[in-house]
């Protein structure tokens, strides 16, 4: 794959030297690392077998979080599951909620007022925007920089805010639920959401000037944990784990729902080190690109939030009469876009109000499943950028 | 590429080892014929290379436990994902999925790894062992994944015992075990 990387782009040789410096082999040691380490973002266990600094071999153990998420599902009716989905992915509750909400409705045949699916453009947005605030402030701390994620922490107070005054909860939501979102907004909701949106916006440029363009950052996760495009198909990664390495795929865009193909917005993608504002030094499908594929996404969300505040109408924001639904003898399997990749539900009903079965396809769970792939004959100080540029929640990886 | 028309592609080119296609039903779907599982890696193959439908992308495996027919089934949700695509924005139109289905015995439950055909299908094989207790043969690594090694039972199967106690931690009160759905 090398070889590969190097034909298309010839400046990576500058920097091979680096990984030759590295190189001071004694004898194979195995490294424990967590699952209480505070770069694995969660109790991720990795096995590292390595050899002086390097790491020959990565092995993640997983399932330190393990609460049989679906068995519970398949005990409760489908609006009494939705608060156990924020449990899966706690930074990205809503669209959690989402996910299993359309599952549902694809099921029963519920249909969301149109209200309600505009309502739930702006939160499942909002919530991408503080989820990748979370992954740019921790990836910064990962890297030895502190501040960003002050930074992040506070833009990202203020979306909670948001969420409180719309749900009264902060980080487990529940609010969009089977048929709509659970409660209309307050008055002047969106007044407060646009002011956010006018505070946010500038702050991206900052960001970049604080941690993307940052050298030390730069050198530390450039080229490092590079995934071509077709072992990132091949490993089922999606998010921006999978457009990262310069694939041009995005759910709201190849299998919009909730109304996604009305609103216009970019898929950012990576491009390679030395083009426009893309510093020399990194190169598609590295730790960097991932990270910054995350914060060009941001400025996309609040183009949606934007569009969709623009055209919210009066009207009903939930279905009448879904709690208590019998579902139909079929089985259906919906994915959204959530911050970290396709999440999936697969939904079977048996006639009666409560599913026979409930599977959750999370993104963080395949994304991670390239780690052993990845982070092979790298340095070990490599491996927590290579976690982190991941950005796993393990409370969805092992749900 | 509508799921129709791929069934049709497969009927013409395996023939009776694809059955029952519910086809129409709200997810259509191809199954294979039980008695044929062993091609199932050869089908798999096969929807992955062939140039009309190039299904790259394996979204999930879903293992289901049918109890009253004494049966275990794994549906595989497969996409296809463009990877050269230049700049152009991808149109709904350019992607489609597919699922299959493959039915083992539940007494003896085991099916053919597709591990090699799609990496991604390495942790998902193992989470289908792991609570539903599905041996793939072929798979490079399979042992449990979410749950620890040493945990009895498959968690997801319908008749699931609930453990008692597990290193001496008590796994289930009184109360749990008259009211299953407390």
């Amino acid at each position: 794959m090398t070889d590969v990387l190097l034909e298309s782009q010839p400046d990576l040789l500058m920097d091979l030297d680096r990984r030759e410096q590295g190189d001071v082999r004694t004898e194979e040691m195995l490294v424990n690392m967590g699952p209480q380490h505070p770069s694995t973002h969660g109790v991720l266990r990795v096995v590292l077998r390595t050899d002086g600094e390097m790491v020959l071999e990565a092995i993640p153990h997983i399932g330190y979080l393990h609460r049989c998420a679906e068995k519970i599902g398949e005990n409760l009716q489908p609006f009494q599951y939705i608060p156990y989905t924020d449990r899966m992915d706690y930074l990205a509750g809503m669209n959690n909620n989402q996910a299993f909400a359309l599952a549902v409705e694809k099921l029963a045949g519920i249909v969301v007022p149109p209200r309600g699916q505009i309502l739930r453009v702006i939160f499942a947005e909002l919530n991408r925007i503080a989820s990748h605030l979370v992954s740019f402030g921790t990836y910064g701390l990962d890297m030895g920089a502190f501040t960003p994620f002050l930074y992040a922490f506070r833009e990202r107070e203020r979306i909670l805010d948001l969420f409180e005054a719309a749900c009264g909860a902060r980080l487990t939501y529940s609010y969009i639920t089977v048929g709509g979102v659970h409660n209309d907004i307050p008055e002047g909701w969106t007044d407060v959401c646009s002011e956010f949106l006018d505070y946010f916006e500038p702050k991206i440029p900052e960001y970049n000037n604080l941690l993307s363009y940052n050298h030390i950052f730069v050198k530390r996760t450039g080229r490092v944990g590079v995934i071509s495009a077709e072992d990132a198909v091949r490993w089922g990664l999606s998010g921006p784990c999978l457009r990262g390495s310069g694939v041009r795929f995005d759910l709201r865009k190849t299998m919009p729902y909730d109304g996604y193909e009305t609103y216009e917005f970019d898929v950012p993608i990576a491009q390679p080190g030395g083009t426009g504002s893309i510093p020399r030094g990194v190169c598609i499908g590295d730790c960097w690109s991932r990270y910054y594929v995350r914060v060009l996404e941001m400025a996309q969300s609040v183009r949606i939030i934007r569009q969709a505040i623009s055209r919210l109408t009066e009207g009903p924001s939930i279905a009448e009469k879904v709690q208590g639904k019998k579902l139909p003898a079929d089985e259906t399997y919906v994915e959204v876009e959530n911050p970290r990749g396709l999440l999936g539900f697969y939904v079977r009903g048996d006639g009666s109000a409560i599913p026979s079965r409930v599977k959750a396809r999370g993104p963080s769970f395949c994304n991670l499943s390239i780690t052993t792939h990845v982070a092979r004959d790298c340095l070990l100080a490599d491996v927590p950028a290579i976690i982190g540029s991941i950005d796993v929640v393990m409370g969805e990886v092992d749900r | 590429m509508t799921p129709e028309s791929i069934c049709k592609i497969l009927k013409n080119r395996f023939g009776e080892v694809i059955q029952d296609t519910a086809v129409g039903g709200a997810r259509p779907y191809a199954a294979i014929r039980q008695s044929d599982n062993a091609s199932w890696p050869e089908v798999a193959r096969f929807l992955r290379d062939e140039p009309l439908l190039q299904l790259n992308f394996l979204r999930s495996i879903t293992a289901l436990d049918f109890l009253a027919e004494s049966k275990l089934a794994c549906v595989y949700d497969l996409m296809h994902v463009a990877v050269d695509q230049g700049d152009s924005l991808v149109r709904p139109q350019q992607t489609w999925g597919f699922a299959v289905r493959v039915v083992t015995e539940r007494e003896t439950p085991s099916l053919p790894s597709v591990a090699d055909v799609w990496p991604a299908a390495d942790w998902h094989e193992r989470e289908a062992y792991d609570l539903m207790g599905i041996r793939f043969t072929g798979h490079p690594d399979l042992r449990r994944i979410l749950c620890p090694d040493d945990w009895e039972g498959h968690p997801l199967r319908k008749d699931y015992a609930y453990p008692l106690e597990y290193h001496g931690i008590p796994g289930t009160t009184e109360y749990e075990l008259t009211n299953p759905y407390h």
